[in-house]
């Protein structure tokens, strides 16, 4: 049930020291690679989203209609330095092509830019990147139909992908292990309505019931009300499942000596489901969480790309591929799909975690 | 058996009544109705528009209306889609089919590859058949379908090999049965690979496992003590044995072959339930989402139940009470 059991004889190593089942659990982890790589690339994607500003070369909502659709600038070198290519404009609409001379712009680490603020209250205006020409873009991964940096979106919109995931996992599962675990362990009514009420919830196709949730409130709202309210559809929804997991783990931990001992001694029942059948439900509850964080993340993309999750000028990742909506676009502007690579790679880092925090936890298997 | 079955199909109606309970509900809470659009326009007198409300019974309270609808839909009749001026039930029933259609030739497709890929990626275990298997999962598990029908929409477009979203030519009044099958068959592909491809990942893995798991069992060692050859070790011992776990997920995998479905039909323009969903939302046809998620959860319980009866039907260990 927990990660506490050893392993067991014949399987692990007998060492001299016994060790604890969270170093047990640590170091299996540590030998899965392929977790630890899907560790490295969240590590960094967090990294990134957190110094969105710095790492932006523009603001998010910095419109430059004269350069709509500018494809991804090249770089090279010149003169020793890392440099930018410049692009002239050859046809209308938005056909760019580098300039025959070969001429680019230099670029410049730690260069002044256009203010922003970090984490919500440092003012800054040093970028990571910076180009001094006045007349050089520098588009790393091409502009949308704005002449909208499609890089710096992408790194803005990663605050909103990346933090729905946890928000959302921290909320529907305290409230899936609260309700569960309690429910469980209490049984009679309250357990047969809380059980029915998940039963309905998960018998509509997800989609269908997030889409009627999200039409009770009106269209459009300001970005913040729209994302809390899609952290709170998208939880709604998700905690019946764990609910009825940690419920069923519950039901047999309450016959456990442990719980019946809490009970001898009088404690409380809210007592008992918080301090002693939910801390052994923590090892699913760590691998459910990790494995259901891109259901989050998906989930805003979809309604983004609907056109009922967040709204312009915002950036999010679904919404950034709903401009690929148009196939004409995508065909002539394959970069305006970019979102839809960091998506993937977001989900994947995710899922490389969590099974290997399952295998991990899992101590049937050698 | 039937005692099972009957129990499950009544168990169906709370159900249903209460899933359609739960959207009414929804719906009535939602700001402003089909007619609230016309309030802007200075031609129609507010008289008109109580007139049209009144009409459509939309004065009324929702507990009221939703006595009426649940009544009409007791006798099959799932109410009336104000925006297109027809009972709901016509739309939907047409809709489902192409929902249902859609969903199974995904179906078929993604389980059709994945039970092979699985076995291949189980006998040979470590291997490189094994390890480009779950290489392939990862990446199927992890691609938003967005995205895949995005390419695939890409695709056709580039390659004008497939038709661009849609269920059907626009000259299909022109064309005569054969002409029209093939058609829609045509219009379907697409969307069928993108769905399926999205399925395929979970089954793969989860035979992959199952086989694995069946592979350790002491009846396949007494097989491989006795001199039964490797090939009916794995085919006739441990196969039939792994297949049965998947009929569950194959319950489980409903329920995201739905949503899947509702995705790919509103991004590749496919006329199902998820998109009549989509735009009865947006045109505030009430009655016609109610209708359309009653039906989509329907579609889901019904599909469940049809896993169970596989499941006991190939595993004689399991009784159905």
């Amino acid at each position: 049930m927990s990660a506490a059991t050893p392993s067991p004889p014949g399987h692990g190593n007998v060492d001299a020291v016994p060790r604890s089942p969270g170093q047990i659990f640590r170091e299996r982890l540590r030998r899965k690679k392929i977790a630890m790589v899907g560790a490295a690339i969240l590590a960094i994607l967090y990294t990134l989203s957190l110094f969105a500003g710095f790492f932006a070369p523009y603001p998010y909502d910095r419109i430059d209609k004269e350069r709509s659709f500018h494809r991804p600038t090249g770089l090279c070198f010149q003169g020793g330095r890392l440099s930018v290519r410049l692009y002239k404009k050859v046809a209308e609409p938005a056909t760019y092509e580098a300039s025959a001379d070969g001429s680019a712009a230099a670029l410049r680490f730690f260069a002044k830019g256009e203010p922003y603020t970090l984490f919500g209250f440092l003012k800054c205006s040093t970028h990571f990147l910076g180009v001094d020409h006045p007349d050089a873009p520098l588009f790393l991964l091409g502009a949308d139909q704005f002449g909208r940096d499609i890089l710096s979106r992408l790194l803005y919109g990663s605050q909103i992908s990346l933090s729905i995931g946890l928000i959302g996992i921290t909320l529907s599962l305290s409230l899936g292990m609260l309700i569960g675990g309690y429910a469980g362990y209490v049984g009679g009514g309250v357990d047969f309505t809380v059980m029915r009420v998940c039963e309905l919830i998960m018998s509509i196709p997800g989609l269908y019931l997030i889409m009627a949730l999200r039409s009770v409130f009106p269209a459009s709202l300001s970005s913040t009300l729209v994302y809390i309210i899609i952290v709170a559809i998208l939880s709604f929804i998700r905690w019946a499942s764990s609910a009825r997991v940690v419920r069923g783990m519950a039901l047999s931990l309450r016959e456990r000596p442990f719980v019946l001992a809490a009970r001898a001694l009088g404690q409380t029942r809210v007592r008992i489901v918080l301090k002693h059948i939910l801390p052994s439900t923590f090892s699913y509850v760590i691998v459910a969480a990790t494995l259901s964080v891109p259901y989050y993340i998906l989930g805003e993309v979809v309604m983004s790309y609907l056109n009922v999750g967040i709204q312009e000028p915002e950036a999010s990742w679904g919404l950034m591929l709903n401009a690929a909506q148009n196939h004409q676009y995508v065909q002539d502007y394959p970069w305006l799909l970019a979102p839809g690579g960091a998506i993937f790679l977001t989900v994947l880092a995710f899922n490389f975690l969590g099974d290997g925090l399952r295998d991990a936890a899992d101590t049937k298997s050698a | 058996m039937w005692n099972f079955i009957a129990k499950r199909v009544l168990y169906l109606i709370p159900l249903l009544v209460g899933v359609s309970l739960l959207t009414f509900l929804l719906m009535s809470l939602t700001p402003g109705d089909y007619f609230t659009e016309l309030e802007q326009n200075p031609q129609i007198s507010p008289e008109t528009l109580a007139d049209l409300r009144a009409k459509a019974h939309l004065d009324k309270a929702w507990y009221v209306r939703y006595g009426y609808w649940l009544a009409h839909a007791a006798q099959l009749d799932f109410g009336y889609s104000i925006a297109n001026k027809r009972p709901a039930s016509d739309l939907i029933f047409e809709r489902l089919w192409n929902t249902f259609l859609l969903s199974f030739a995904a179906t078929i497709l993604a389980w059709g590859i994945a039970i092979p890929l699985g076995i291949a990626a189980a006998v040979r275990r470590d291997g490189f058949a094994d390890r480009a298997c779950s290489l392939l999962a990862f990446a199927g598990l992890s691609v938003p379908e967005v995205l895949l029908a995005l390419f695939a929409l890409m695709f056709a477009a580039s390659t004008h090999w497939f038709p661009i979203g849609g269920s059907q030519s626009s000259d299909y009044y022109l064309m005569n049965g054969r002409q029209l099958f093939f058609d829609k068959l045509h219009h379907l592909i697409l969307p069928t690979l993108v769905l399926g491809a999205s399925e395929l990942a979970g089954i793969m893995r989860q035979m992959r496992s199952n086989l694995l798991d069946t592979l350790r069992a002491e009846f396949v060692t007494t097989a491989r003590a006795k001199g039964v050859s490797e090939g009916l070790v794995i085919y006739r011992h441990a196969l039939r044995n792994a297949i049965n776990p998947l009929l569950t997920l194959f319950g489980y995998s409903l329920a995201s072959l739905l949503s899947g479905a509702f995705i790919v039909e509103n991004v590749m323009a496919w006329p199902g339930l998820g998109r009549l969903t989509m735009e009865s939302l947006s045109k505030k046809d009430h009655e016609l989402v109610v209708a359309s998620v009653v039906m989509a959860t329907a579609l889901l319980v019904v599909g469940n139940l049809i896993a169970d009866l596989l499941l006991a039907w190939s595993d004689p260990r399991i009784r159905l009470k």
